[in-house]
């Protein structure tokens, strides 16, 4: 009885240490010498800062990818990573007239597409998205593609805008949810940028877009206040301006900031 | 025995730590929504327009879980076959699988380019970013909630009853109808109880196969996430309906669970 009561707390001590063992590794277990550096970023920034993150060597880079705008509703909630990334200039200007981060810069621009499936698509115009039976998925309203997306419908005539609209079948939270939809031939065409159609390896193709529709589309960053790895956030930052940040983003297909 | 001292003191403290932990974020649902701003929130027409859709859909699918679940439940549980335990255990499978994984197969089985997807694109019906589609990823996670309730009520009924009644010259179908099913009713009800509020919660499957459309797919969970960037107000809103909606249902399955059939099946 005893020596049965015995082996079961060892056994319950040996779970706990190992439980105390598995939840220090993320943290403290890197050592002295290897820091990390927390990066909530905009989903379509995933090809790009994953490279980068693999080269950077000032620390270890652990990303979460989101919609910038949840990820900017995490940081008003009290969530603190260390850098903020955004696939706008809005967000982090926001964060920071609020006091949530530091002065905000802008490190890279992209293209707006059409992305149609690259075998079999149905569409090849932007006139064809709004003929009826097509089906389309767009950003939601609150996440920057969505928004970029409805800029550039607004510049379109007004029939053409409303037969688009019609033809809409999801509003998705990312655009990695856009992408799945399309890779996985359940919608017929979406908004993407340029690097989100690069990133799939072929299996979406791009429809450009005319320059008159082409909405601005630049990428702010932000060191958040009161971050737990604030060198590592500068260095990380400085790399992305300029730096192999800066050149991982380019290899991706994305563009230098624009210039003011 | 003063070994013995400290083990009560313990239990009660780790029911104090789960209890606190497991209602903390119900809670402050209620703490963070002032009944003016629900109220007010409940306004917005896309809110009422996930809760109507929500509403339409896990009923939709609670009709189709219960007009094949009911007799497949009553053949698990009256008949044994090879492979009876294997059979079970698949049908149980989408109750420990992860919603996106579940999202992930309906959109490679029956999405557009899914194993049977073309053919039944072929017949005409569209299922990944419709409504119908909301409809087969909730009947998807939550039939096993009901199939196994019912099959425990079946299991459960007294064979005695269901043999008096074929003896008494009424056939399979009428005792099925008249004897099993009526005595099953309670356990039955609390399993569709579960795989309702399974249901109107559900997330992953429906985002990833459904997707997320105002009035065709956004259902309430959907809704929810949409609005967390924007307008917590409405998020929270929403929130503290379906954690009262969940609820009564989780006590509903409580009540019918407790009428005594399910309590056999132990």
């Amino acid at each position: 009885m005893h020596a049965r009561l015995r082996s079961t707390s060892l056994l319950v001590a040996a779970l706990l240490g190992a439980a105390l063992v598995a939840a220090s590794c993320g943290s403290d277990d890197a050592g002295n010498d290897r820091s990390e550096v927390v990066v909530s970023a905009a989903t379509s920034l995933k090809s790009g800062l994953t490279s980068y993150g693999e080269r950077f060597s000032d620390g270890e880079a652990q990303f979460s990818f989101a919609g910038s705008d949840e990820l900017a509703a995490q940081i008003r909630a009290g969530a603190k990573p260390d850098v903020f990334a955004a696939a706008n200039t809005e967000l982090p200007d926001a964060l920071f007239e609020e006091g949530l981060v530091e002065r905000p810069q802008v490190f890279a621009s992209n293209r707006l597409v059409l992305a149609v499936p690259a075998e079999g698509a149905k569409v090849g115009s932007l006139d064809d998205v709004a003929k009826e039976g097509v089906t389309i998925v767009i950003g939601s309203q609150s996440v920057p593609i969505g928004a970029y997306t409805r800029k550039v419908l607004g510049r379109l005539d007004g029939a053409t805008r409303a037969g688009i609209l019609a033809n809409v079948r999801s509003n998705e939270p990312d655009v990695g949810g856009i992408s799945a939809k399309l890779t996985q031939g359940a919608a017929d065409a979406g908004f993407l940028y340029r690097t989100d159609v690069v990133a799939t390896n072929g299996r979406l193709k791009a429809i450009e877009l005319p320059a008159r529709l082409q909405p601005d589309v630049a990428y702010g960053v932000a060191i958040v206040k009161g971050a737990e790895h604030r060198a590592e956030a500068q260095a990380f930052v400085a790399g992305l301006l300029d730096g192999s940040g800066a050149d991982a983003l380019t290899s991706a297909g994305f563009r230098p900031p624009p210039t003011k | 025995m003063t070994r013995g001292r400290w083990f009560a003191p313990a239990l009660v403290v780790a029911l104090a730590v789960a209890l606190t932990f497991l209602t903390l974020p119900v809670v402050a649902i209620f703490v963070r929504t002032s009944p003016g701003n629900l109220v007010a929130a409940l306004d917005d027409p896309g809110v009422l327009d996930a809760l109507w859709l929500s509403l339409r859909t896990t009923l939709t699918a609670l009709a189709i879980i219960v007009v094949v679940g009911t007799p497949a439940a009553y053949l698990l549980a009256t008949r044994m076959f090879r492979g009876h335990a294997l059979v079970v255990t698949l049908v149980e499978l989408p109750l420990v699988l992860p919603p996106a994984v579940a999202g992930v197969g309906l959109l490679v089985a029956v999405g557009p380019g899914g194993i049977i997807g073309a053919k039944i694109a072929d017949a005409g019906v569209r299922l990944a970013l419709e409504t119908a589609g909301v409809v087969v990823a909730l009947t998807f996670v939550a039939a096993p909630f009901f199939i196994r309730g019912a099959q425990a009520a079946f299991a459960a009924v007294e064979r005695s009853w269901l043999e008096a009644s074929r003896t008494l010259g009424a056939s399979e179908v009428r005792t099925f109808l008249r004897v099993a099913v009526p005595a099953a009713a309670p356990g039955m009800l609390a399993g569709l109880a579960l795989a309702w509020g399974r249901a109107v919660g559900e997330f992953g499957a429906t985002l990833i196969f459904a997707g997320s459309f105002r009035g065709r797919t956004q259902t309430a969970p959907l809704a929810i996430y949409e609005r967390l960037g924007t307008d917590l107000d409405a998020a929270l809103a929403l929130s503290a309906v379906l954690v009262a909606v969940s609820g009564a249902l989780l006590l509903t399955a409580k009540l019918l669970g407790a009428r005594g059939v399910v309590r056999a099946a132990r």
